[in-house]
């Protein structure tokens, strides 16, 4: 039957890649990666996005290519200054920034409200264009929805810690958060490279990129386990290795099915879903090799005595 | 392990029918309105339309509380004789100095008297430079802005409504914030307009002599038409208030034959309207909202029931507005929009379109993946994943969810990290093969094994959703949603249904080697 066997195979049977061997240079480039992250993160920064940003974003589509002196000139008829005009998508798409009033000053709401109107105005003296959205988010909604999408990444890592530290041991535990932080850091790297804006969106897909990264490790360390059972007197490095060659295929099988789902939507998902998606797909590359190169190699450290203690087996027999 | 009974087999598929029944609503008509017919709705960025989040002014909540509180302490003491200095009004309390030192006992005594909204409203204590303070309390404070959240809610529901917005959605959120939704209204300017309005309604005499000229003579305000049809001179004088009405409505004057607001006043309201009318018939009439005039009918009679009727060559839309400001009252306090968000229906639609596509195009690639590297085994897989996106329709059908961009994005990367749990139970089979295991040995083996693993995985996976769905807000949370209910669904169509499929096949051909 055609269908029966599998037609190709990823990786070839009984893997025995002697990854414990590279664990500093893993961990040297993890640091290096994460360290110039930071630096990014500090320097530019991120770019925010509306949510947390606050101001007027209005996205429009004019009939034939847009005319940005034009624009600007109806915006001036309405009495407002864009901070931006910009194109976006197609050649016809505009999208026009505006900034909001700061909160110190009365009425800010109201003001900010009564310019995304003029601005509607404006585009609806323009023949044939169209709205396509318009969001207006005050400064004090901006600054709850940063501290909220921070709470949720929080306390998310947090829960993670938790349960690994009641399902394993806590070197497991630590060493997972830690490769985690890691892979945080990264993504935000990537994210100010990219000029993806950070917005309550970017921060699903991070929650998103740490539960698969979780999800990986936890693979692995199952495996780990699993083996400090079997193999009572092998070598913690040794046993890591043979833990992760035996799961590599799983992991990579995951790695490529998750990877495969989010490539339509990075490529053709639309100007919303495809930063979301680059995002997701960067964070699986790094989730994953985050687990071989960097999640082992910690417990390694952190568990070369302890774990191998524990499972000797009783001095009595 | 490796056996199923006929009553677990007919239970899986059971599941799996009454899944894709559920789903049915979200593609066909409802056939019999007796029929429970759920289905997902479409977010505000697939549909079009605006989301607006109001705040309510608490500060003015508080505001208006304590004026009426100095109001009543000025009436409380000037009726038990008492005098008082310096009456005054803080941030949370009113404060006077008593007349003379004597009269402390006797100020605390009558005040204390003084009707409360609530038990517990306020205190009223001496403080120590001899000045007596009325404070208002924190708990009652707090009941009072929670009371004006839901009376804002409801006269902001029922200004909405009378627009015929279509699905409106109305929600308390946090302390003192409102949610509103409107599917299909792209450009919220009139509701934004209309809420925008707290309708404190006033009536003044129209200075009709002051009409044209340029610069409105003293005591005479110039004020916009609502309808923007230039402005109209008033006088700046209030003559009545419209907070004294206490019924509105709108009917055919049977007279006239035009339509007519008919109002109610309270007594304050009918002694003033009574002697206002009287002494003005055939002028007009202002009604002042919110600054601006609705309309200016001209007095025909004088009206001194407290009952009254405005002609004005309503329209009958125009009557029944009227009547339901009027009737809804003002709002309790301004309501300020702090976030708004709007989507024009082809945004929606172009989201909708690029998203189902790259949808599609994701879910083809997994199962030609799974084809590919897992044969046999891989097409079951592709069997469960096709159940578990049914159920997740089901489900999200179930609970009336509404599916938003970044919720698609989390059915797509649901079905992706669902074929986790197969990759794992295969490839666990294969090592098990690989040591030499018979086919039945190596399944239960692959089976057992890979359960705990797949239980762990998805378990953190779940926390870190159900997290992100407790704190998250606005489209985040749909997000989460449809992630934790993706998960529960792959937890079912792998554990169950796929591993099912590999058992019945083992039965029936009893393979020597299995196509791992």
């Amino acid at each position: 039957m055609m269908f029966d066997r599998p037609l190709l195979r990823f990786v070839p049977r009984g893997t025995k890649i002697n990854f414990m061997r590279g664990r500093f240079i893993g961990l040297a480039t993890s640091a290096v990666l994460s360290i110039a992250s930071l630096i990014l993160f500090f320097h530019p920064g991120l770019t925010l996005g509306l949510d947390f940003r606050g101001g007027i974003v209005v996205e429009a589509r004019t009939q034939g290519p847009a005319d940005f002196n034009v624009i600007r000139a109806a915006l001036a008829a309405q009495h407002v200054s864009a901070a931006g005009v910009q194109s976006f998508g197609g050649p016809d798409d505009v999208l026009i920034r505006l900034d909001t009033p700061p909160d110190s000053e009365p009425d800010h709401e109201a003001r900010t409200q009564a310019m995304v109107d003029s601005v509607r105005h404006a585009i609806a003296t323009l023949p044939g264009a169209q709205v396509l959205r318009a969001d207006a988010v005050g400064a004090s909604v901006s600054k709850e929805l940063f501290r909220n999408g921070m709470l949720a990444l929080g306390i998310s890592l947090l829960m993670i810690l938790a349960y690994i530290w009641f399902r394993f041991e806590w070197e497991f535990a630590v060493s997972a958060v830690v490769t985690l932080v890691l892979d945080l850091t990264k993504a935000i790297g990537f994210l100010v490279i990219t000029h993806f804006e950070f917005d309550l969106v970017m921060v699903a897909a991070i929650l998103t990129i740490l539960g698969y990264s979780t999800n990986d490790k936890v693979v692995v360390y199952d495996r780990v386990r699993e083996n400090l059972r079997k193999y009572r007197t092998m070598p913690l490095a040794e046993l890591i290795d043979l833990s992760i060659n035996e799961t590599l295929s799983r992991t990579l099988g995951t790695s490529c099915t998750v990877f495969l789902a989010a490539l339509p939507l990075a490529l053709f998902g639309g100007a919303s879903l495809s930063g979301f998606a680059w995002v997701m797909l960067f964070g699986i590359v790094v989730g994953t090799s985050s687990s071989i190169f960097i999640a082992a190699p910690l417990l390694l450290l952190m568990g070369e005595k302890r774990l191998r203690r524990d499972a000797r087996p009783p001095a009595r027999s | 392990m490796m056996y199923y009974s006929r009553l677990r087999m007919a239970s899986v598929i059971g599941v799996c029918l009454v899944g894709l029944a559920l789903c049915l609503p979200n593609f066909i008509r409802q056939p019999s309105p007796a029929l429970p017919w759920r289905q997902i709705h479409l977010g505000l960025d697939l549909r079009g339309g605006s989301y607006l989040l109001l705040q309510v002014d608490m500060a003015s909540v508080t505001a208006d509380r304590l004026r009426g509180l100095q109001d009543e302490t000025r009436q409380t003491l000037l009726k038990a004789g008492l005098g008082y200095r310096n009456l005054a009004t803080g941030p949370h309390d009113v404060t006077f100095t008593p007349r003379t030192p004597d009269e402390a006992q006797p100020d605390l005594k009558a005040l204390r008297a003084m009707p409360m909204n609530a038990p517990g409203e306020f205190q009223v204590e001496q403080g120590e430079g001899g000045q007596i303070a009325i404070t208002l309390s924190a708990d009652a404070a707090r009941q009072r802005a929670y009371d004006a959240v839901t009376q804002s809610i409801e006269i902001v529901r029922r200004r909405i409504d009378a627009t015929g917005a279509i699905d409106p959605e109305i929600t308390r959120q946090g302390e003192d914030r409102i949610i509103v939704e409107l599917p299909g209204i792209s450009d919220p300017e009139r509701v934004k307009n209309l809420l925008g309005t707290t309708a404190k309604m006033t009536f003044h005499l129209v200075a009709d002599s002051a009409i044209g000229s340029a610069v409105p003579p003293a005591g005479v305000e110039m004020l916009p038409m609502s309808d923007g049809q230039g402005t109209l001179p008033v006088f700046s004088h209030v003559d009545v208030d419209g907070a004294d009405l206490t019924n509105a409505s709108a009917s055919i004057d049977p007279q006239g034959g035009e339509w007519a607001v008919n109002f109610t006043f309270d007594s304050t309201g009918a002694q003033e309207f009574g002697d206002v009318t009287r002494a003005n018939v055939g002028k007009r009439f202002a009604i002042v909202l919110d600054n601006k005039v609705i309309e200016a009918p001209v007095i025909r009679t004088a009206i001194t029931g407290g009952n009254g009727q405005i002609t004005g060559g309503f329209s009958a839309q125009q009557a029944t507005d009227i009547a339901l400001l009027l009737r809804a009252g003002a709002l309790p306090a301004p309501l300020n929009v702090i976030e708004q968000r709007s989507i024009g229906p082809s945004l929606g639609a172009d989201s909708i379109r690029a998203g189902g596509y790259s949808l599609a195009a994701g879910f083809v690639l997994v199962i030609a993946f799974m084809a590919l590297f897992y044969g046999r085994f891989g097409w079951y897989a592709n069997i469960a994943l096709l159940a578990n996106l049914v159920l997740m329709t089901a489900i999200l059908s179930l609970f009336e969810a509404t599916l938003t961009l970044p919720g698609m994005a989390g059915m797509l990367l649901t079905l992706g990290m669902a074929v986790d749990a197969n990759i794992l139970i295969n490839e666990r089979i294969r090592e098990e093969v690989a040591r030499g295991r018979s086919a039945l040995q190596a399944m239960q083996a692959g089976f057992e094994r890979a359960t705990a693993t797949i239980v762990d995985s998805n378990a953190t996976a779940l926390l870190a959703h159900v997290m992100l769905f407790v704190f998250g807000t606005g489209p985040v949370r749909g997000f989460a949603l449809t992630i934790t209910i993706g998960i529960v669904t792959t937890l079912f169509t792998t554990l169950l249904l796929s591993r099912m499929l590999m058992v019945r096949w083992y039965a029936r051909t009893r393979p020597s080697t299995l196509p791992v």
